[in-house]
């Protein structure tokens, strides 16, 4: 088998010499460029070697001469940036959020910030378009539950909605009417409430439940059905429907009530993102101007429907 | 008689002992397991009563015409027919969770069904099945060829193939059951693990028996790729599946390192597996059938023996580089990213030594359709093993880690290097391990071919788009320093892109449903009226051991 050498015709190549199977090999030396670039690379895998940490000693390993670790790198660019951004954190910082709306340059820089968080922390319930879903509220229409001035955003942001365990979230219950009204009446009054946006028209079946609403809702829904932001209770007559307007969807609100819970971020998120949030919130097209003084801004939070917070809640 | 009885012995008491497992089994996938494992052992009893063949006494076509080989070629017929069944496969559900991707209905609301499931179905089917059954089948015929020699133990042989077999199905139906260690491409667990490592340490036994009896004064370079090949994954096998059982009777077992280090010596496991695998055995399989199917003496010899001992010196060192920017010390990183880049030239000397060795015979590519998928394979791998290097960079890697770039790089060196290299060998030994003067259609050849190509170019392009868009605008920030892009945007963007890759993978499994029409015709021993092609003839006389000289 061995010592057959001899010259590959096409190639004119002495062989090797050895043979298996028919197969035979070349002598061909090693291709100049091959050699080349694998002796760069080496001599650049070295030099690598001694500038970065690299080999592994008893206790910890070279540190490499540019003294150079993943960790300091980030730690930098983290610090530049976080100076870079100083003078509008500092601001966003100090000013009262419901000042904000009049700090045009500031509100503009807090809503490109609130853009960034929202897509980080509010899409996964909200939408990436703010758009929302079935019981997950739209922010981009001028509807609100509790409020859509910069100050009941934040308030909102801040401690949530029925969030447990937090005194201060924002707190009502809707009762579940099942077994307090009879199934005629909850189909007179869902239809009723169903024809406060027209869905329906007005009939005998409108009429009784006019008088159910009364006597059962309208103390949160308000007698003319348009709501009340001192509970979350919705505006029944604007045809925007948190969980549906149908008769089937209406008709399971009524029976078991909703108790939708969003989170609180004042222990996620530090004040400057919360500020941010708010104002991108307010920014998307329902945003509303902070009521006259005085009244609404410290009552929302703290009062009446945070105490019951704890007594119904838990 | 008595090493019968013992035989049988054996695989009853492994039967019983099978039986009393799923008997008192902790959870339902290792009951199940349990009885599998049970009728393989009262299968096994019964072959081994019948004296063996089993096989091919039921089916005559699957063990060829013994008389006209002198070589042990039943456990190699069944080899490349197991290599195409689990070839489709892992092709098709490959396709499904492709397109569960871009339709996520298609999980079918089953746990059976999710993507979590069959992803690592896909990847063990197309590795392990389809890539494992073709290196175990080559490599059977390869060692004997070059060391003139019949395979060693040839019981053990058809132990390992059978046991392989037994393996796939363990491993295949325990991830449909939601059993895995959670190690990506090691996901059976303990017992499956022993299964292997036994099957595994039998492979070593008949390769290096048959190498010990060669009539060879040297030992051929295929044979040593394939020898890295067996006795690095034992390695890499046993230490990363290291791990303690909750109960012998449960499937559950817990890794015996944690944190980093599990980390790291998951991925020494993962890229060496790459690297030993799908590298090294592919290559042992491209230095032996393209000089056979060009018919030319291999490019040089020197280079064949310098990129073999570089190759495996410096891949056991790469595995870090799937771990930058983690909590991995930025030592081992650092090591990881530079053994990867001295790395290219040791990959790079196996795609010359392919290429090259067709000097003299280049217009072969023209008129042969094999040789033009092991062209186009080595080209694959040539690109691929420059990915590689240039994705360990650093710098690079912060933009392509955790993007479906990586899923695109993986892709062409599995479907252009390891898929067409295979095909191509497959090709080769279809008419030979049967008899027939050629494949039943050359030209059918060529189908396959151009549908695989333009599969893979689909498939590689719509991924590298995906991912250098996905990092981008991971990336992406806007004037005033925050980020752009929300993660759910990126994964709608990337949707188009999940349509034309599944595009891709139906065109690669098409290609190879025509192969299976193919080697069906030809095994049925029908040569398709049609204009020729070059084919390599087979010289059936030369085709037998040294030492079968004395007459039957």
């Amino acid at each position: 088998m061995s010592d057959k050498k001899r010259i590959d015709q096409p190639t004119g190549t002495e062989t090797v010499g050895h043979e298996w199977d028919g197969i035979e090999e070349l002598d061909t030396p090693m291709p100049r460029w091959w050699v080349i670039s694998f002796w760069a690379c080496i001599v650049w895998g070295i030099g690598y070697l001694i500038l970065y940490p690299a080999i592994p000693m008893a206790n910890s390993a070279t540190r490499g001469v540019l003294n150079w670790t993943s960790r300091g790198e980030l730690d930098a660019e983290m610090k530049a940036e976080t100076l870079r951004r100083a003078p509008i954190t500092s601001a966003l910082a100090s000013i009262p959020v419901e000042q904000l709306a009049g700090n045009e340059r500031l509100y503009q820089a807090a809503v490109e910030g609130g853009r960034a968080a929202f897509k980080v922390h509010c899409v996964q319930c909200h939408g990436s378009g703010a758009a929302g879903s079935k019981g997950y509220p739209n922010l981009n229409d001028d509807d609100w539950l509790w409020g859509g001035d910069l100050n009941a955003i934040h308030v909102t942001l801040t401690h949530g909605i029925r969030q447990p365990d937090h005194d201060e979230t924002r707190f009502s219950q809707m009762p579940a009417f099942a077994g307090v009204l009879s199934t005629g009446e909850i189909d007179a009054v869902t239809s009723y409430v169903r024809s406060l946006s027209g869905l329906e028209k007005a009939s005998a079946n409108t009429a009784a439940g006019a008088t159910i609403f009364g006597n059962n809702c309208a103390s949160c829904h308000g007698a003319d059905g348009k709501g009340m932001r001192e509970f979350g209770a919705p505006n029944l007559t604007d045809g925007i429907w948190l969980y549906g307007g149908d008769k089937a969807t209406l008709t399971a609100t009524v029976n078991q009530a909703r108790y939708g819970v969003m989170p609180r971020w004042n222990n996620r998120l530090d004040p400057v993102t919360i500020k941010m949030l708010a104002a991108y919130v307010h920014s998307l097209g329902g945003g509303e101007e902070a009521p006259a003084p005085v009244t609404a801004p410290v009552a929302v939070s703290g009062t009446s429907p945070a105490k019951v917070a704890t007594n119904v809640g838990n | 008689m008595v090493s019968l009885l013992s035989r049988v012995g054996v695989w009853f008491f492994i039967a019983l002992l099978a039986f009393m497992a799923m008997a008192l089994g902790a959870d339902q996938a290792y009951s199940v397991h349990m009885a599998i494992i049970c009728v393989a052992a009262l299968i096994a009893m019964a072959a081994s009563m019948n004296k063996f063949d089993f096989v091919t006494r039921r089916f005559p076509a699957l063990g060829g015409p013994a008389l006209q080989s002198q070589y042990d070629d039943d456990p190699i017929r069944w080899g490349v027919i197991a290599t195409m069944f689990w070839g489709i496969a892992g092709f098709l559900v490959g396709l499904i969770i492709a397109l569960q991707l871009a339709f996520p209905a298609l999980n079918l609301n089953l746990e059976y069904t999710t993507f979590g499931r069959l992803r690592p179905l896909h990847t063990s089917a197309v590795i392990f099945a389809f890539g494992g059954n073709a290196l175990i089948a080559t490599s059977f015929y390869v060692v004997q060829r070059t060391c003139r020699a019949r395979l060693a133990f040839p019981s053990l042989a058809r132990f390992v193939f059978w046991g392989y077999q037994l393996f796939i199905v363990l491993a295949a139906t325990g991830y449909l059951m939601g059993v895995t260690e959670a190690r990506e491409y090691a996901e059976p667990e303990w017992y499956v693990d022993i299964w292997l490592t036994i099957v595994w340490v039998s492979y070593l036994a008949v390769f290096v028996g048959t190498i010990v009896k060669r009539k060879e004064p040297h030992i051929y370079v295929a044979n040593w790729f394939y020898l890295s090949f067996i006795i690095t994954v034992a390695m890499l096998h046993l230490v990363n599946n290291l791990s303690m059982p909750v109960s012998i009777f449960g499937s559950k077992s817990y890794s015996a390192f944690a944190g980093v280090q599990d980390a790291l010596t998951q991925w020494w496991y993962g890229h060496n597996a790459v690297g030993f695998f799908l590298t090294a055995g592919f290559l042992a399989m491209m230095y032996y059938f393209v000089p056979k199917q060009a018919e030319r003496p291999v490019f040089s010899y020197r280079l064949s023996i310098v990129h073999f001992w570089a190759l495996i010196f410096l891949y056991i060192w790469a595995g870090p580089h799937h771990l930058h920017y983690t909590a991995l010390p930025d030592w081992a990183q650092t090591l990881g990213m530079v053994f990867s880049i001295i790395l290219w030239m040791p990959s790079w000397g196996g795609m010359i030594n392919g290429l090259m060795t067709l000097n003299g015979a280049w217009d072969k590519i023209r008129t042969d359709p094999i040789i033009r998928m092991m062209v186009m394979a080595l080209a694959f791998y040539g690109m691929s093993t420059f990915e590689g290097p240039m994705l360990s960079i650093k710098a690079v890697n912060s933009l392509s880690h955790y993007t479906d770039w990586t899923i695109g790089h993986v892709h062409s060196g599995a479907l252009g290097w390891n898929g067409m290299i295979t095909f191509a060998c497959l090709y080769y030994l279809f008419p030979r391990l049967w008899g027939r003067s050629r494949m039943y259609s050359l030209r059918m050849i060529n189908w396959h071919f151009w549908l695989s190509t333009l599969g893979i170019v689909f498939y590689a392009s719509a991924m590298w788009v995906a991912g250098i868009m996905q990092g981008l605008m991971w990336r992406e920030y806007g004037a005033d320093g925050y980020l752009v892009y929300s993660f759910v945007e990126t994964v709608a963007a990337m949707f188009p892109m999940y349509l034309i890759r599944a595009l891709g993978g139906l065109l690669y499994l098409s290609g190879a449903l025509v192969m299976v029409y193919n080697v069906w015709m030809t095994v049925a021993g029908h040569l398709r009226d049609e204009k020729p092609m070059t084919e390599t003839p087979h010289n059936a006389d030369a085709d037998r051991p040294y030492v079968a000289v004395p007459a039957e």
